[in-house]
C-alpha cells in the first residue's frame, strides 16, 4: 500500500509542483538571458532583480478574463491547452534525475519509447488549438506544427535508435547504467546523434529558429492568437516544459544524467561529493541555457527550408548512423 | 450513364480547392504601421496580394496649401517621421530654389551632416524591424541601442528627438551647439565599430542567407518601370543617387561611394543599406572636417512670398528619393499647389510583384526589404 500507491503520489505530487514551478522561473530566466544578449535589463520591478517576476506574470495570467471567440469550436478550444500541457508533464514520470530510486517516479523498460511516444500527443494540442480557433492565422499555424512536427519525429526517432543500439536498453536509468560501465558519455560515442536529436528537440518544441507555429512575425501569435488568460498560460507552461523535457532527455542520453564527469576515473572520486541530482541539473540547466541563446541569436527558417533541412538532411543522417552505429557494434 | 460520367468530368473536383483570402493588417505586428496587405494564398503561397493604403492619410499636400510657407517645415516632419531632417531639408531646399535664396555654405555643411545622421538613424530603424520581421530579434535591440546616440545627437542640436523642424528656409534657425562637432565624432567612431557586430549576427549566417538571398528578386528594367528609388533600385544595379545625380547641399563638395547590388534581392538590399551605414559615416567626418566659418542663416526676406513660378527638387532621403512639387501664384504667402513624391509611396508599388509566388513568410521579409514608412506613403 505505502510503496505501490502513496509513495509515488508523493513523488508525483512533488515532481509537478516542482516541473510547474521550473517553468515559470524558466521564463524568468529566459527573459533575463535574452535581455542580457540585447544589451538590457529585463525584469527589474517585481523583487530584487525581478525574481519575483516569476511569480506575478502567473497571478496575472490566472485572474485575466477568460476571452473564447464567438465561433470557436467550444469544447475542442478548451481541450486544446489541456491536451498540449498533459504530455509534457506526464512525460516527466520516466525522467530520472538521480540514480536512487528517490529521484524518479518509475522506471519502465521501455522508457525511451514512452517518451517518444507521449510526447507526439502534444501536437495535437496544437492542431486543435488551431482549428478550434476558426481563424485563419491559427490554422495556417496548425498546418505548419503538424508537417514540422511529423517530420522531426522521424528524424529523432531515428536517432534515438543508434542510441539504443549503443545502450541495448529502452530504460532511462538503464542508459544511464550503460554509460557508466563503458566509461564514456554516449555524447562522446555519438555525437552525430546528440546533435541531430538537439536540432530535432528545438523543431518539436516549436523554438526558434523553427518556432514557426507561433511565428509572432508572420502570423501574429500563431496557433495561440486567438488564446488569452489562463489558457494561453497552458500552452505556455506546456512549451517550457517540453523544453525541459528535451534538455532533461539530452541530458541523460548523452552526457551521462547524474554521472560525474569521467565516471570511472579514480583519480577524480572527490567529484562524487557532489551528489547525482545536483550533477543532472547542472548540466541540465546548460542545454536550457543553449535553448534561450538559440533563440537571441538565429532568425527563423521559412516553412519549406525547415521540411528540407528535416527530410533531406537530418532524415538521411540519422539513417546513416543507424547504419554505422549498428555495423560498429557488429565488428566490435 | 454516360452522360452521369460527362457530367462528372466537368464538375468540380472532390476537395475545394478554394483560394485562401487573408487579411494582413491594418494591425499585424510586421506591417511596419497601418499597411494593409490582403493576400490570396494557394497553401502558404501567395497567388495575388492586394496592398491597401490610407490609413494614416491626414491630408498633409493639402493643409500645407492653406498654412504659411514657414509652417509647412513643421508638416514635413510629419511624414516620414523616422527621418524628419531629410524632409525638411528637401522642402527647405525647393522653396530655397524657387525663391533663388543663396545658402551659406556652414548651412549646406550642417544639413549634410544632420542628413547623414538621419540616414543612420533611419537605416538603424530599418535593420532592426527587418531583422526582427525574419526572427532575429536581437538585431533590433543593437541598432535601436545606437539609434538612440542618433536621437541625443539631435536632441543636442535642436531639443527634439522624432520631429525636429530643424531647418529653415535659407538656412538653419541654429547653430551647432559648442562641442556638438566632437560629439558626432564620438558617435561615428562608436558606430563603426557597430557594423560589424550587426554583421555578425547576419550577413554570413545561414538562415539569413536562406532567407533573403534570391527572395524578392526584381530586374533593373522592371525595378524602373516600377519607379523604384533608393536602396532598392540600387540593389538592382541601377547607378541613382540623388546625392551624386543632382548634387545638393554640400555632397557635391563631398567624397563618397555608392553601393550597388548585382541581384536585386533582399540580401542585396541589406547589404547595400550596412554600406550606406559606412558611406555615411564617412560622408559625416569629411563634413566636419571641412566645416567652414560664416554664418547658417543667408538673407531671406521678412515676409516669404516665391514670385510666380513652379519648381521639382529632389533629395535622396533613406528611403530614395524624396522630391516636392510647389508651384507658387506669388500673390499669396502659402502654396499654390503642394505636393511630395514619397520614396516610401513609390517603392511600395514594387510590394505586389515582389511577393507573388512567394511565401507567407517572406512577405513580412520583403515589406520590411523596400523600407516603407506608412506616414509618408499615406501623408
Amino acid at each position: 500500500m505505502l510503496d505501490t500507491i502513496v509513495i509515488p503520489v508523493l513523488k508525483i505530487a512533488v515532481l509537478l509542483n516542482a516541473v510547474l514551478v521550473a517553468v515559470t522561473f524558466m521564463v524568468l530566466l529566459e527573459r533575463k538571458v535574452i535581455a542580457w544578449a540585447q544589451s538590457r535589463l529585463g525584469p527589474m520591478r517585481v523583487g530584487p532583480y525581478g525574481v519575483l517576476q516569476a511569480i506575478a506574470d502567473p497571478i496575472k495570467l490566472l485572474v485575466k478574463e477568460d476571452i473564447r471567440p464567438v465561433r470557436a469550436d467550444p469544447m475542442l478550444f478548451t481541450l486544446a491547452p489541456i491536451l498540449s500541457l498533459v504530455p509534457a508533464l506526464v512525460v516527466f514520470a520516466v525522467v530520472p534525475f538521480g540514480g536512487d530510486e528517490l529521484f524518479y517516479v518509475t522506471d519502465i523498460n521501455v522508457g525511451l519509447l514512452f517518451i517518444i511516444s507521449v510526447t507526439s500527443i502534444g501536437v495535437y494540442g496544437i492542431i486543435l488549438a488551431g482549428w478550434a480557433s476558426n481563424s485563419k492565422y491559427p490554422l495556417l499555424a496548425s498546418l505548419r506544427a503538424s508537417a514540422q512536427l511529423i517530420s522531426y519525429e522521424i528524424a529523432v526517432t531515428m536517432t534515438l535508435v543508434s542510441v539504443i543500439l549503443t545502450a541495448g536498453t529502452l530504460s532511462m536509468v538503464g542508459i544511464v547504467e550503460a554509460q557508466q560501465q563503458s566509461g564514456l558519455w554516449f555524447g562522446f560515442v555519438q555525437p552525430v546523434a546528440f546533435v541531430l536529436v538537439f536540432i530535432g528537440g528545438l523543431a518539436e518544441t516549436n523554438r526558434a529558429p523553427f518556432d514557426l507555429p507561433e511565428a509572432e512575425q508572420e502570423l501574429t501569435g500563431g496557433f495561440h492568437t486567438e488564446y488569452s488568460g489562463m489558457r494561453f498560460a497552458l500552452f505556455f507552461l506546456a512549451e517550457y516544459a517540453n523544453i525541459i523535457v528535451i534538455s532533461a532527455v539530452v541530458t541523460i542520453l548523452f552526457w551521462g544524467g547524474w554521472l560525474r564527469p569521467f565516471p570511472n576515473v579514480e583519480a577524480l572520486a572527490f567529484l562524487d561529493l557532489i551528489p547525482g541530482w545536483i550533477w543532472f541539473f547542472a548540466k541540465m540547466f546548460v542545454f536550457l541555457y543553449i535553448f534561450i541563446w538559440i533563440r537571441a541569436t538565429l532568425p527563423r527558417y521559412r516553412y519549406d527550408q525547415l521540411m528540407r533541412l528535416g527530410w533531406k538532411v537530418l532524415i538521411p543522417v540519422a539513417i546513416g548512423n543507424i547504419v554505422l552505429t549498428g555495423v560498429v557494434k557488429v565488428l566490435l | 450513364m454516360t452522360g452521369q460520367a460527362a457530367a462528372a468530368s466537368t464538375a468540380a473536383p472532390i476537395f475545394d480547392t478554394d483560394e485562401l483570402v487573408i487579411n494582413m493588417g491594418p494591425q499585424h505586428p510586421s506591417t511596419h504601421g497601418v499597411l494593409r496587405v490582403v493576400l490570396r494564398l494557394d497553401g502558404e503561397r501567395v497567388v495575388d496580394a492586394d496592398i491597401v493604403i490610407g490609413y494614416i492619410h491626414r491630408g498633409i499636400e493639402k493643409l500645407s496649401e492653406n498654412r504659411d510657407w514657414t509652417q509647412i517645415i513643421l508638416l514635413t516632419d510629419r511624414m516620414d517621421y523616422v527621418a524628419a531632417a531629410t524632409n525638411n531639408l528637401g522642402y527647405c531646399e525647393t522653396v530655397e530654389k524657387l525663391m533663388e535664396i543663396e545658402v551659406p555654405r556652414r548651412a549646406r555643411y550642417v544639413r549634410t551632416v544632420l542628413a547623414e545622421l538621419q540616414r543612420i538613424a533611419s537605416h538603424c530603424l530599418w535593420l532592426g524591424t527587418h531583422a526582427m520581421d525574419i526572427g532575429a530579434m536581437t538585431v533590433l535591440l543593437y541598432a535601436f541601442r545606437e539609434r538612440e546616440l542618433v536621437l541625443d545627437l539631435f536632441e543636442d542640436y535642436c531639443g527634439a528627438r522624432l520631429t525636429y523642424n530643424s531647418m529653415r528656409i535659407g538656412g538653419l534657425p541654429l547653430d551647432i551647439p559648442t562641442g556638438w562637432d566632437a560629439k558626432v565624432r564620438a558617435f561615428c567612431d562608436l558606430m563603426e565599430g557597430k557594423i560589424p557586430e550587426y554583421e555578425e549576427l547576419l550577413t554570413n549566417n545561414r538562415i539569413w542567407l536562406e532567407r533573403t538571398r534570391g527572395i524578392g528578386v526584381i530586374s533593373a528594367e522592371d525595378a524602373i518601370g516600377l519607379g523604384l528609388c533608393g536602396p532598392p533600385l540600387r540593389g538592382s544595379g541601377v547607378y541613382r543617387d540623388v546625392r551624386k545625380d543632382e548634387p545638393y547641399a554640400a555632397y557635391d563638395e563631398l567624397d563618397f561611394d555608392v553601393p550597388l547590388g548585382t541581384r536585386g534581392d533582399t540580401y542585396d538590399r541589406y547589404l547595400i543599406r550596412l554600406e550606406e551605414f559606412r558611406q555615411s559615416i564617412r560622408i559625416i567626418r569629411q563634413a566636419l572636417d571641412g566645416l567652414p566659418e560664416g554664418p547658417v542663416m543667408g538673407k531671406v526676406p521678412r515676409l516669404i512670398k516665391p514670385k510666380a513660378g513652379e519648381t521639382y527638387h529632389a533629395i535622396e532621403s533613406p528611403k530614395g528619393e524624396l522630391g516636392y512639387f510647389i508651384v507658387s501664384d506669388g500673390r499669396a504667402t502659402n502654396p499654390y499647389r503642394f505636393r511630395v513624391r514619397p520614396p516610401s509611396f513609390c517603392n511600395l508599388q514594387g510590394l505586389r510583384p515582389l511577393i507573388t509566388g512567394h511565401l507567407v513568410a517572406d512577405v513580412v521579409a520583403l515589406i520590411g526589404t523596400i523600407d516603407i514608412v506608412l506616414g509618408e506613403v499615406d501623408r
